[in-house]
């Protein structure tokens, strides 16, 4: 039995009611699903004296097209992203991912933005207080050393969202609220290089809005997960793929990012010159070989992190052959 | 210490019947359930969203009680395994476990139940395939699974039917 820490609670029906009281109470944290949070309270990972809940905040869970961009509401559920055959029509390696994350209950409860603020993951973190307190804590929570990377000073918890990787393919970008008004940013950043907390939001902001850019001419994507039961488990890697391809079938562009790696998603660089290349045997073994080189799988997973990097060209190569048998 | 906020009065419909509660608010929808309605068919099994022991439909939906903060859950249709009966008859799910032997130790088949009973609702023929990822999020420790989905599969064939009385046999079922 695990029980919850004390806290009060909050219920705005407007996103500047939940602006305000994120700031009227400091340490404060948002809840939307509650699938990360509450187990990370109920393991003491966090304490907060109040959370804001986000269902009845009117106007978050929109779905519509405008503007040339997809729009979706942050409080959209992974059930419903995954159900929706808009989103599989537009965007097939969103609904792929959705549909990969977590079990059945989870994604009827968990939320697109709270998939995007998901709290990173490592097994020296992930424990209930009695186990980390053995081990003499670490980095990220209550400790000063890190038991991945010995000597290390900088938590490297790793970025479990699934999603994620999927929109930063996709060209996407995130609508914040905050109590100037708000700002937009691409998707990518988001993210920084800090397991303690891996995003830019301020404690007064939250993820209200997805926008993803409805694409013009045929662009393939694909995404593939790896993890130990297919039915519910985080990834022990994520890889999200798309390409844009010319109708004589040579590359415009091409983006993949990886995710499970260290406190943020990677997003490869140098694809540029794949442009003018065909999507051939040649091109995914060099794109294979190139992922290889940039991401580091590390031990902060419960899984030997030499099989995790060998496993990267064959997701990028599954990832590929999935882009290339969905209809664009 | 910080101080303990105070009890919050939670109004909450299960089973069709209406409860009013004062709990903390970090009062779980299952302890609520367990602890203050004397419910205890929802089982508390991880208490932290790996297991689907306490899978309840909130608005027929298949949901984690252990994840669920009761404050949240006011103002929305509970149904918890003691509701899945109905007017003194068994529920076709019920009915199939039993005639399949779909259960062992018995403490994952509420959430199994209710998950089965969702996806029906959903899906009155579902595949085998389908059946596994509708129960994909409650895991059986006996590893009962194989019964299990045979149970389902019955339910639907049974809920197509007018009368008990003309249920096929769980031998049929699965030679059909």
């Amino acid at each position: 039995m695990l029980t919850l820490p004390p806290f009060e609670y909050h219920a705005p029906t407007s996103v500047e009611e939940a602006v305000a009281l994120l700031g009227a109470h400091p340490g404060a944290k948002l809840i939307a699903g509650g699938t990360d949070i509450l187990p990370n309270m109920k393991h003491r990972l966090l304490s907060p004296a109040h959370l804001v809940g986000l269902k009845a905040v009117r106007g978050l869970s929109d779905m519509k097209e405008e503007d040339g961009c997809l729009r979706l509401g942050a409080m959209l559920t992974i059930a419903e992203l995954a159900k929706s055959p808009r989103v599989r029509t537009l965007f097939p390696s969103l609904s792929r991912a959705a549909e990969q994350i977590a079990g059945p209950q989870l994604r009827e409860m968990g939320t697109l933005g709270g998939n995007l603020c998901l709290d990173t993951r490592c097994i020296y973190f992930n424990q209930t207080h009695f186990w980390r307190k053995a081990l003499g804590f670490c980095l990220k929570k209550d400790g000063t050393v890190c038991h991945v990377v010995k000597g290390g000073t900088r938590c490297v918890a790793a970025a479990s969202n699934d999603t994620a990787p999927v929109l930063m393919t996709l060209g996407a970008t995130v609508r914040l609220a905050g109590p100037a008004g708000g700002r937009e940013l691409p998707i990518g950043e988001l993210y920084v290089a800090d397991g303690v907390a891996n995003t830019v939001l301020r404690p007064d902001e939250l993820v209200v809005e997805l926008r993803l850019p409805v694409p013009e001419g045929r662009v393939l994507a694909g995404f593939q997960k790896l993890r130990v039961r297919a039915s519910i488990d985080f990834p022990l890697l994520s890889v999200a793929l798309a390409a844009k391809v010319e109708a004589d079938g040579r590359v415009d562009w091409l983006r993949l990012a990886v995710t499970a790696l260290g406190a943020r998603p990677h997003s490869l660089g140098g694809l540029e010159r794949f442009a003018g290349r065909r999507l051939d045997e040649p091109l995914i073994a060099e794109l294979g070989r190139l992922a290889q080189k940039q991401c580091h799988p590390l031990g902060n997973i419960d899984v030997e992190p030499q099989w995790r990097r060998q496993m990267l060209p064959v997701l990028v190569r599954r990832a590929l052959a999935e882009a290339l048998t969905v209809p664009a | 210490m910080r101080e303990r906020p105070a009890k919050v009065v939670v109004r909450l419909e299960v089973n069709g019947d209406r409860h009013q509660l004062a709990v903390e608010p970090r009062t779980t929808l299952l302890e609520a359930l367990r602890y203050e309605l004397g419910l205890t068919g929802s089982k508390q099994g991880c208490d932290k969203g790996d297991c689907g022991a306490c899978t309840v439909l909130v608005d027929g939906r298949p949901v984690l009680s252990c994840l669920t903060l009761a404050i949240e859950a006011e103002g929305r249709r509970i149904t918890t395994i003691e509701g899945l009966a109905k007017g003194g008859k068994v529920h076709p799910v019920q009915d199939a476990f039993d005639l399949s032997g779909a259960l062992q130790c018995g403490f994952c088949q509420p959430g199994m139940m209710l998950s089965a009973a969702a996806l029906l609702e959903r899906t009155p023929k579902p595949t085998r395939r389908e059946i596994k990822e509708a129960l994909s999020g409650n895991l059986c420790r006996c590893t009962g699974y194989k019964q299990i989905i045979d149970a389902v599969e019955l339910a639907s064939a049974q809920r197509a039917l007018p009368e008990r009385d003309e249920r096929p046999t769980t031998g049929a079922s699965r030679e059909g």
